[in-house]
């Protein structure tokens, strides 16, 4: 390297991050893991085996994993600058159709419901990507078109299919390979081959760019934007689908008012897990870690017999203002 | 003479009433930087739109590289080889320096799957070639504007860019920074490419570039080797005024000095302490006075005018306003008392752009036009058409959303914003920043003419206009007023002489941001 090259470095090479800046963002990463690991510790002084029992830990991964699925199409959602608040109705429509599909075999019962939720996710993904309309009302506009549909195959909820026990369909579903639940490994496997895609492949990294700015960065760098988000919406809502197809074949049937509230839960977890709300940045991580917690602390409340199951909302609403309050504390201190 | 890399023949462009561009050539050859100037709305902006594939053209022909080419957009433009930089460096903040510079032709492994350990080392050799030495995994966002800008221009130039187009490049870059950019369009140079290099600031086209063209109304008015063209001349070209008027009136439009006599100040700031920021500036403004603050970017000219202005918290120090100190001094609190800023960000802190441009001006003078919770629209509308009418606000009506107007309206719109609050001291931050030279003047004559009216004037601005406008300049170094000059001891030599007098050591010298 000459003088010349040296300065130049010197001149262009600012200090690297300071370490207070690196805690910071640490806590931005790992925040919610770290506060699900106290969480779980309190939890298994206080409550010992009836929290820590292997019944127990089952019932909370089988409820965390169908979370887990509408979560994982949720970070995408959000890193690509968008929200899907369709996907608790789109579940519902899903575990609807998997017990109507039902009478034509697993197939019939794995497929009906998600060619409907990919077709639902693509209507999402040419409204917000091509014809640029809001996200926030586009689907919006989905979740009701979804649910009234939930409602009218059910004929208003007085019909409710019931999926055949002798189906491979609910034998899978109701299955555990062992000690866990097939749904459970499921949602792992998705939920694995998703940080694949999102960390490993130019898809993933494209999400990211779309996230940052509007897209407007992205468009000018010459990124197919609109593509990008179409496939956003489509995996969102697939795997609302997967979810309630599982959750159909764990109940025998389909209930047209499953899941109702369950796209701000998931848009929870993902806040909670340190992705921003606004796009751009965050992680598929936080987001185990945030489904995770919020079901580690609804069981705990659960495991208080005094409380009321109500207050599980106030508790996560509470550890949600107090992410986003770190959140935006942290941001404030970066633009400093 | 070569082929260029890129001509623009007869390139007309018209939008709804008014042609933005009418019969432009332009011919962009390789190792050249060219420059385009041109006051706002000359068209500039729409030519390199047509360029780039945003816009069609209506009329006319681009061809590049020898071809006749129609680009459907900017990622057209892109694979073709013509790359633009702009003025706000467009890239994604969140993202880490390596993604930043490789979006779009991520380098991927056999299986398919992103391969990250080449793209950081890339990342890295491609940036050391500009003299750039940062950890490519940190976060674009977290750099400095001149370190993005680099990024920017690696990342136009490694994706084979045959032609580069820079907006406005040095706008918001350090003087260091602006150095280094002009090294590395040397740079560019050598490797044949072509650079189009629009610009507001005439040092620039004379340092870098070697072509100049001028746009007016659409129009090519000028284009020649940048060394036979006068400064002059280029002034007179942009303004269509002719050459010897031009020289008669001064570069700015400010007037003699102003009357100011023995009045007591309006305005009295005392020994103002920020912490990183100020450290101990004291400032007065008399009525009918402009002072001005001088000193190098991260000198605290920003800082002790927010800080008067009581839009930071302050560690100590004391604001005295008509001979009353103020305890509790905030932004609400100074205007309830008459002491009105325009913030140097227009865009972030300024003008609401969906709004009207009535809406615009009476925002802060709101609770004034009210009487028992109504807004009298007869009285708004009194208000706003005096505005127009004096600042030369140029609107079709004032329905017209702020959005759509010129750097140079949106800034009178502001200064209107703020006068229909009858203020007795106006702090102006960068006033004139990013407007063409006709706005500019109008701007600088329009501050003349409220400073004879008795407003107090605390002016932020570059060394030029502070010397020909202001009564009396405080010169800041590092945070602390180095000395003060007034009347005739004004003059660039002398402030600037105050502003070196220290930095010995050369690390006082403008900030490097990180």
């Amino acid at each position: 390297m000459t003088t010349g090259q040296a300065e130049r470095a010197a001149l262009f090479s600012p200090a690297a991050g300071t370490g207070r800046t690196r805690l910071a963002a640490l806590a931005r990463r790992h925040g919610a893991a770290l506060v699900l690991v106290l969480v779980v510790l309190l939890g298994s002084l206080t409550f010992g085996s009836s929290f820590t029992g292997p019944g127990n830990l089952r019932a909370i991964a089988l409820d965390a994993s169908y979370l887990l699925l509408v979560a994982t199409g949720m970070t995408f959602v959000i890193l690509s600058g968008g929200i899907d608040l369709s996907v608790g109705s789109v579940l519902a429509l899903s575990g609807v159709l998997a017990a109507y599909g039902s009478r034509w075999g697993t197939a019939g019962a794995v497929l009906l419901p998600l060619a409907v939720c990919g077709l639902i996710g693509l209507v999402n993904g040419l409204l917000i990507g091509w014809a640029r309309l809001a996200p926030f009302v586009v689907t919006l506009a989905t979740l009701l078109f979804a649910r009234g549909l939930a409602f009218a195959v059910s004929q208003e909820g007085n019909q409710v299919y019931i999926i055949p026990a002798d189906l491979a369909l609910t034998r899978i579903g109701q299955a555990s390979v062992l000690g866990v639940g097939v749904p459970v490994l499921i949602a792992l496997a998705v939920f694995a081959a998703a940080g694949v895609v999102l960390n490993r492949t130019r898809f993933g990294l494209r999400v990211f760019a779309a996230g940052n700015g509007d897209g407007h960065a992205a468009e000018l760098m010459g990124l197919p934007v609109a593509r990008i988000r179409v496939r956003v919406y489509v995996l969102s809502s697939l795997l609302a689908g997967l979810a309630g197809v599982l959750i159909a074949a764990q109940t025998a049937s389909g209930l047209p008012t499953l899941g109702e509230g369950r796209e701000l839960e998931a848009i929870a977890a993902v806040v909670i897990g340190g992705t921003l709300l606004t796009g751009g940045a965050g992680s598929l991580g936080g987001t185990l870690a945030g489904v995770l917690l919020l079901k580690v602390i609804q069981n705990l409340i659960n495991q208080v017999g005094t409380l009321s199951s109500a207050y599980q909302q106030v508790v996560s609403g509470t550890f949600l203002v107090l992410v986003v309050l770190v959140q935006a504390a942290l941001a404030r201190r970066r633009r400093q | 003479m070569n082929e260029p890399v890129c001509e623009a023949h007869a390139v007309s462009k018209r939008f709804g009433g008014t042609l933005a561009l009418d019969h432009v050539s332009l011919r962009l050859e390789a190792g050249e930087a060219h420059a385009l100037v041109g006051e706002n709305g000359a068209g500039k902006s729409t030519l390199i739109k047509v360029l780039t594939g945003v816009h069609r053209p209506d009329g006319g022909t681009i061809r590049h590289l020898g071809r006749p080419v129609s680009f459907s957009g900017p990622a057209d433009a892109q694979d073709a080889g013509i790359s633009t930089i702009y003025q706000e460096v467009e890239l994604a903040p969140l993202l880490s320096v390596a993604d930043n510079l490789f979006l779009g032709r991520e380098p991927i492994t056999r299986l398919g799957l992103l391969d990250r350990s080449r793209l950081r080392r890339e990342a890295t050799e491609v940036l050391a070639r500009y003299g750039v030495a940062v950890d490519v995994r940190r976060p674009l966002g977290e750099l400095g504007l001149g370190i993005r800008q680099m990024v920017a221009i690696a990342r136009a130039v490694s994706a084979r860019a045959r032609l580069v187009i820079m907006d406005e490049p040095t706008s918001s870059l350090a003087p260091r920074e602006v150095d280094r950019l002009a090294d590395v369009i040397e740079v560019l140079r050598e490797q044949g490419i072509a650079i189009l290099y629009v610009t507001h600031k005439l040092d620039e086209v004379f340092r870098v570039c070697q072509r100049v063209s001028v746009l007016r109304d659409g129009r090519l008015v000028h284009t020649g080797p940048v060394r036979e063209t006068s400064r002059i001349g280029l002034v007179a070209a942009m303004l269509g005024r002719p050459v010897a008027e031009v020289r008669r009136h001064g570069v700015t439009s400010f007037g003699e000095a102003h009357e100011v006599g023995r009045a007591a100040p309006v305005l009295r700031a005392d020994s103002l302490v920020r912490a990183h920021a100020l450290n101990g500036v004291s400032v007065e403004v008399r009525p009918g006075e402009v002072v001005g603050l001088a000193g190098l970017l991260g000198s605290g000219r920003s800082e002790t005018a927010r800080a008067v202005f009581g839009a930071d918290p302050l560690d100590a120090g004391s604001v005295e306003v008509a001979g009353r100190a103020r305890r509790r001094w905030n932004p609400a609190i100074a205007i309830r008392s008459g002491v009105c800023m325009v913030p140097e960000d227009r865009k972030a802190e300024g003008v609401v752009p969906g709004l009207s441009v009535r809406d615009n001006i009476t925002l802060a003078a709101l609770p004034r036009l009210t009487r028992g919770g109504l807004v009298s629209r007869r009285a708004r509308d009194r208000i706003v058409g005096t505005f127009i009418r004096r600042l030369g606000i140029k609107v079709s009506s004032p329905d017209q959303k702020v959005g759509e107007l010129s750097g140079g309206n949106q800034q009178k719109v502001l200064l209107a914003r703020m006068l229909c609050l009858r203020p007795a001291v106006l702090i102006l931050d960068e006033p004139t920043r990013g407007i063409d030279i006709g706005a500019k003047a109008e701007i600088q004559a329009l501050i003349d003419e409220l400073a004879r009216e008795g407003l107090g004037v605390l002016l932020v601005a570059e060394l030029e206009e502070i010397v020909e406008g202001a009564d009396t300049v405080v010169v800041l170094r590092d945070g602390t007023a180095a000395g003060v000059l007034r009347g005739a001891e004004i003059g660039e030599q002398r402030i600037m002489e105050l502003i070196a007098a220290d930095v010995s050591d050369g690390s006082a010298g403008g900030r490097f941001d990180d």
